[in-house]
């Protein structure tokens, strides 16, 4: 997909997340807004492979969502490339729907793992890499981490793990939108120089504007070109991005709009 | 009676099973000589992961090689691994139905002289109580060597948990292991005794001496914990009318407590617990702690006999 179908795309992928959160009455759509262009070019920008016809194809790259809460970005950007119809989309946190208000694995289509208790999803995806190396395959392995989700201890464990183990089959994105639930990372509990730490642990650490598609193409490819480290984007994104009221303020973090709120939200995002 | 630590089984099952299998993984928390697993690493480097002081991240890891079709055996002390790490093994391992075998070692008071933050007396109840989760608690070396042989064999996550301790070894080669099925011991009409791991031996000890006062006491070992084999211990509760468990963890929760929840409902009968009341451990030689902790073959007579007058 070209740049101009990528942007055009995330404007469908931002309206589906606020849409879909209104409905559900429940749900976080902040941080969803903020890595809606990071997952649209992840997934239609020929970066990830994979099948909505097969989804287990045994030969295709896996995603793991460590910041699970954002599930509602995940499930657009699904519906959208044809894991499952998009009118599942608007079934989300329901009983019975196939859209868990965190991923569950198995439940939908297209999910590689479930995940929702933050910390844990790069020391999967590490662990999915090593598995991949031990058995000769060439499959890739992409794990999305909120910022506040690296408070987490296991993380840095996890940081340390990929490094150790050389995994070039890695690439970890962190979503660097400064904000957590109760408020600013400082407030709350400020990161340091997030790309010094990453890069003194051995990894390939590349900084971009998580909101510009050439950026993010371009990083994702000096991504996968990168041999003998894992890579890691921290991209800067701004929380609510595309919705003015929601932008940067850490109440819209688990709170969803109202049907007032949606359609003044959905005018924005298609302006 | 040969005494030799469960923990060698361990390691003799997954020598076996890295020989035999090429999914095999075996990942250690800068423990493996105390696990074992140091025998893989010597002998299978391939085959294994030393992950450093890292028992969360050796979960989410061994979680992600199951994703990609391998099968891993974790291993630490068992008290870091069902205690520090039960969020990874419960959401992101046991959710998951994740093809992932957890080795708990050095669990229960009989860890000795390390004292109370090294002895595991929890991690029965804290994995039981996990959807999709197997838990296997073997009696002796060649018990556990079944048992992991039998978590590589089944599907989903299962937990095996041994002591440091050398224990003497009850069973043979040619003793049946059968997953999920309660092994008889011995024969009794009296009273039956439900033990796992080293308590086992202790309560053929009780028996015994018990015999010579004329009581007929039946013993199984219930080495599975979960699922739990209700078939057998409904026919002994029928049969005998009363019951002893005996295990090396704490009352609440643990294997007596599985027994407890489905004879109650089913056939209640009069019950005795050996277990830790609800209190931590302390610094000791082991056999020391058994004693004073009310885990040993005396502990084992002194239930069976308040049993016995409630009956």
């Amino acid at each position: 997909m070209e740049i101009r179908e990528l942007i055009e795309l995330a404007k469908t992928v931002r309206s589906d997340i606020v849409t879909m959160t209104n409905k559900a009455g429940s749900g976080h759509p902040g941080g969803s807004l903020s890595a809606a262009d990071l997952m649209v070019a992840l997934y239609f920008g020929d970066i990830l492979k994979v099948d909505p016809k097969d989804p287990d194809w045994d030969g295709r790259d896996r995603f793991i969502l460590s910041k699970g809460h954002v599930a509602p970005v995940l499930y657009s950007v699904l519906a959208r490339k044809g894991f499952f119809p998009v009118e599942e989309l608007w079934t989300l946190r329901q009983l019975g729907s196939i859209l868990q208000g965190h991923p569950h694995m198995g439940s939908a289509p297209g999910l590689d793992c479930s995940s929702g208790s933050l910390g844990q999803g790069l020391s999967i995806a590490n662990g999915l890499a090593i598995g991949f190396k031990k058995q000769h395959k060439d499959n890739r392995v992409y794990c999305l981490l909120g910022d506040g989700e690296l408070q987490e201890g296991q993380c840095w464990e996890a940081v340390m793990t990929a490094s150790q183990h050389g995994l070039d089959n890695l690439c970890a994105i962190v979503d660097y939108n400064r904000i957590q639930l109760d408020g600013t990372l400082a407030e709350i509990k400020e990161l340091g120089d997030l790309a010094e730490e990453w890069r003194s642990f051995g990894w390939n650490v590349i900084c971009l504007n998580g909101h510009d598609m050439e950026q993010i193409m371009d990083a994702y490819h000096r991504a996968q070109a990168c041999k003998g480290r894992p890579s890691v984007l921290i991209a800067d994104t701004v929380k609510g991005k595309g919705v003015s009221f929601m932008e940067n303020d850490c109440s819209w973090h688990g709170t969803v709009p109202d049907d007032d709120q949606l359609a003044r939200a959905l005018a924005e995002i298609n302006a | 009676m040969n005494s030799v630590p469960m923990r060698d089984g361990y390691g003799q099952a997954l020598l076996s099973l890295c020989e035999n299998r090429d999914d095999i993984m075996v990942l250690d928390a800068d423990v493996a000589k105390s696990t074992r697993t140091v025998w893989i690493r010597d002998k299978y480097p391939e085959k294994f992961m030393d992950m450093g002081i890292a028992e969360q991240d050796m979960v989410g890891t061994a979680a992600g090689l199951a994703l990609s079709g391998m099968t891993p055996f974790i291993s630490t002390y068992c008290v870091f691994l069902a205690g520090r790490a039960w969020d990874q093994i419960r959401t992101t391992v046991c959710y998951n139905n994740l093809n992932v075998k957890f080795g708990g070692a050095h669990a229960g008071i009989s860890v000795g002289p390390d004292g109370a933050t090294h002895q595991a007396l929890e991690d029965v109840a804290l994995t039981r109580v996990l959807p999709n989760m197997t838990v296997i608690v073997p009696c002796d070396a060649e018990e556990t060597r079944k048992a992991t042989l039998a978590a590589a064999a089944m599907q989903g996550p299962c937990f095996i948990r041994f002591g440091r301790e050398a224990v003497p070894v009850v069973t043979d080669e040619n003793t049946p292991f059968e997953l999920g099925k309660a092994r008889l011991v011995r024969n009794g009409t009296d009273v039956t005794v439900f033990a796992n791991g080293a308590l086992v031996y202790e309560s053929c000890l009780a028996a015994e001496a018990l015999a010579k006062e004329g009581v007929s006491v039946q013993i199984y070992d219930l080495h599975t914990v979960k699922p739990l084999d209700e078939e057998t211990i409904l026919a002994a509760a029928k049969e005998t009318g009363c019951i002893v468990t005996a295990e090396e963890h704490q009352l609440a929760g643990g294997m007596g407590s599985a027994v407890a929840e489905y004879l109650v409902k089913n056939c209640p009968v009069p019950m005795e617990m050996v277990g830790v009341n609800d209190s931590f451990g302390e610094s000791g030689r082991p056999e020391e702690l058994m004693a004073k902790y009310g885990l040993n073959k005396d502990a084992v007579a002194e239930k069976i006999r308040r049993v016995l007058a409630r009956k």
